[in-house]
């Protein structure tokens, strides 16, 4: 069927037999998409007199938002903190598996590592749309090594760094990482002297901060978020724990000193946790590593050695949690039951929150007309069917 | 004059839509013949939308070969409005068929020219030759479309100042704010509808039981401008029980007794239709 062509003459299609998450509800309703966009299909009848070209079949799915992930350390053997020549295809090669979990778009996550590390990966990177390539990369997130030696976790201690007194932060950031081009996040302490210029240095050029592996007090994490910090790494992992006298940067979450219209996130690797009005602002990660869809084995993250044993990734020979080798759907579902949040819920921390906390929420996270038509179908149970990038099938089930 | 009671809302939804079903269904539209109907707006004619997108989703009909007209749309409320006539049409019939964009047509409240507009919509009818079927609805004080009481029975599709009762009752739909409201709407006529070759009116619940009696048994009258169709050939006035109210027991009676021979009219897949 011509579809009409006043205004465009891309096909156009019609998800139909699904239920799809709009305005935080499920809702039985189509899905209309046209060069890669989702299209009003009320103004394509009325102003256009046009209709769908193709129609698909969802067979009763869910059509969620495409996962973003904001932190991933690689997968399926690749270690993005490795210094390689073609750490650009280990990307891709992650980027692709990854599909399968409904994941479109991601931040390549890089662990505190040396600066010939940050040198030779970080040209390698470029923040790219997704596709039948594999998913969008929409900038690295760097953790590290701006971190505290308290709460290093998985990082390497030789390697953390500090902010020098009297240089501009800005000379230290660049001398670490090289360049800041290519980079959507970074993680750092905010109790490090010299941190404050550097998370405005660092939101100046549009590039999110977040605050993690960290001994920081409230009114430390408070100052912060007033420069600009927008996101919580690993919430309870790798700070201080909540205490009454001085909540540390888990008190961010109740505190009042949050400037007005601005929300900090916080990021969960989803195990074992219990819902609250909080939820609205998690952002499920998955803070996969290398091991991630391989069997159990010795595996790197960065400079160090992890071991898998099960489902603990543990730096090797010690009880130290690093990472995780979960995929995005298992998080969803597993933070589904654990917490007994709604489905709606569960698909917003994996797709609608990490949207907002990267500030791509006007294209990416929810399936308002004009955003890109990066989707994920799944079954009632959570399960990935299809993947979805601008309207593309890029990935399905059994096929 | 047909009149058809049934027990409740549901059950008079039901059978109206079966009857539109039948009407299309014997009709046998192609792309040489389409079948055109006028079609409302309003709480009341949900549950017959509901029950037709669900006889097109079973493959008993189609509307690839259907041409529809609207009754009416408010003046000045913008056409992506939720309270808007066109998002009404789309959310509650259009998205959920098969019918093409180019076969609907309803007023556009917003054109520069209202009565050129109007002008337009009726020359579209003409061109389309008539309208078969025209399904209706009334208010309380038994205006049909917007014809409020005292419209001129012979009147034409156009511009149309709302009564004080409309404009209180449609609040609900405007946050209660009766500034909210449109004062204007553009409306098909009475003799708009009076030239369709028949005409469906639907009337559901104790509110509107004045106005059926109006209707039916009192005499023709501009103040109840749907008693214009006592002179129509071809008038069906489908209620519920509650709508009944004020009538006769002797015409409840009557057309009750009646309903074995009416209800042939809504049987599945009329024979005739199978036929050709």
């Amino acid at each position: 069927m011509p579809s009409n062509k006043s205004v465009s003459d891309a096909p156009i299609t019609q998800f139909i037999n699904c239920r799809i998450l709009r305005d935080h509800k499920l809702q039985r309703d189509d899905l209309w998409v046209r060069e890669g966009k989702i299209l009003n299909p009320e103004k394509l009848f009325f102003d256009e007199q046009g209709y769908a070209d193709e129609r698909v079949d969802c067979e009763g799915s869910i059509i969620a938002p495409g996962f973003i992930d904001v932190q991933i350390n690689g997968g399926h053997g690749v270690d993005f903190s490795q210094a390689s020549d073609d750490a650009g295809s280990g990307v891709s090669f992650v980027a692709q598996k990854i599909l399968e979990h409904g994941v479109t778009s991601f931040c390549p996550t890089l662990v505190t590592s040396p600066a010939d590390v940050y040198h030779k990966v970080l040209p390698q990177v470029k923040v790219h749309d997704g596709g039948r390539h594999g998913a969008g990369v929409l900038g690295l997130h760097l953790e590290g090594p701006f971190i505290s030696v308290e709460k290093k976790g998985a990082h390497p201690e030789q390697f953390l760094r500090t902010f020098r007194s009297g240089a501009g932060s800005l000379d230290d950031l660049m001398e670490a990482y090289g360049s800041l081009d290519n980079v959507a996040m970074v993680t750092l302490a905010p109790e490090l002297s010299g941190s404050q210029s550097a998370v405005r240095e660092l939101c100046r050029r549009g590039v999110a901060v977040s605050l993690g592996h960290s001994v920081a007090n409230l009114s430390q994490a408070e100052d912060a978020v007033r420069s600009g910090a927008s996101f919580i790494t690993h919430l309870f992992n790798a700070m201080l724990p909540f205490h009454h006298r001085d909540p540390g940067i888990v008190g961010l979450l109740t505190s009042d000193q949050v400037p007005a219209g601005r929300t900090v996130y916080y990021g969960m690797i989803a195990d074992g946790i219990h819902t609250n009005p909080a939820a609205l602002r998690l952002v499920l990660v998955t803070d996969a590593i290398a091991a991630m869809g391989l069997p159990p084995g010795r595996h790197t993250l960065g400079q160090q050695v992890i071991e898998i044993q099960g489902l603990h990734a543990y730096v090797a020979g010690t009880k130290t949690l690093s990472g995780s080798i979960a995929t995005m759907d298992e998080c969803v579902r597993h933070f589904k039951q654990a917490s007994g949040c709604s489905v709606e819920e569960a698909l917003e921390a994996a797709s609608l929150h990490p949207a907002q906390l990267l500030g791509v929420s006007h294209k990416k996270g929810n399936l308002d007309y004009g955003s890109d038509a990066d989707l994920t179908l799944l079954d009632d149970g959570l399960n990935v069917r299809a993947t979805y990038i601008s309207g593309e099938e890029v990935w399905r089930k059994g096929s | 004059m047909k009149l058809i009671i049934l027990d409740d809302y549901d059950q008079a939804s039901e059978w109206a839509a079966k009857y539109i079903r039948n009407k299309i269904l014997l009709f046998h539209p192609g792309p040489d013949r389409y079948f055109t109907m006028g079609l409302p707006t309003g709480s009341t004619p949900l549950g017959c939308y509901k029950k037709l997108i669900e006889f097109y989703k079973n493959g008993e009909i189609s509307f690839q070969y259907v041409k529809t007209f609207n009754m009416d749309e408010y003046v000045g409320l913008p056409r992506d409005h939720p309270e808007s006539y066109h998002s009404f049409m789309w959310n509650n019939f259009f998205k959920h068929i098969d019918i093409k964009a180019e076969n609907t047509h309803i007023l556009d409240g917003n054109a520069a020219d209202l009565q050129a507009e109007c002008q337009a919509f009726e020359d579209k009818i003409t061109a389309a030759g008539g309208i078969e079927l025209f399904v209706g609805g009334i208010g309380p004080d038994g205006h049909i479309a917007f014809n409020e009481p005292g419209s001129s029975l012979v009147s034409r599709t156009r511009v149309k100042t709302l009564a004080k009762d409309t404009i209180i009752a449609n609040a609900r739909f405007f946050d209660g704010d009766l500034s909210k409201v449109p004062t204007m709407a553009l409306t098909v006529g009475v003799g708009t509808v009076m030239d369709a070759k028949e005409v469906m009116i639907l009337i559901t619940g104790a509110h509107k039981a004045f106005a059926l009696y109006k209707a039916i048994e009192e005499g023709v009258n501009h103040m109840w401008t749907v008693s214009a169709f006592q002179q129509h050939p071809q008038t069906v006035f489908v209620c519920d029980e509650d709508a009944t109210l004020e009538l006769r027991v002797k015409t409840v009676k009557y057309f009750k007794g009646m309903m074995y021979v009416h209800n042939k009219l809504v049987e599945t897949h009329p024979l005739d239709a199978k036929k050709n």
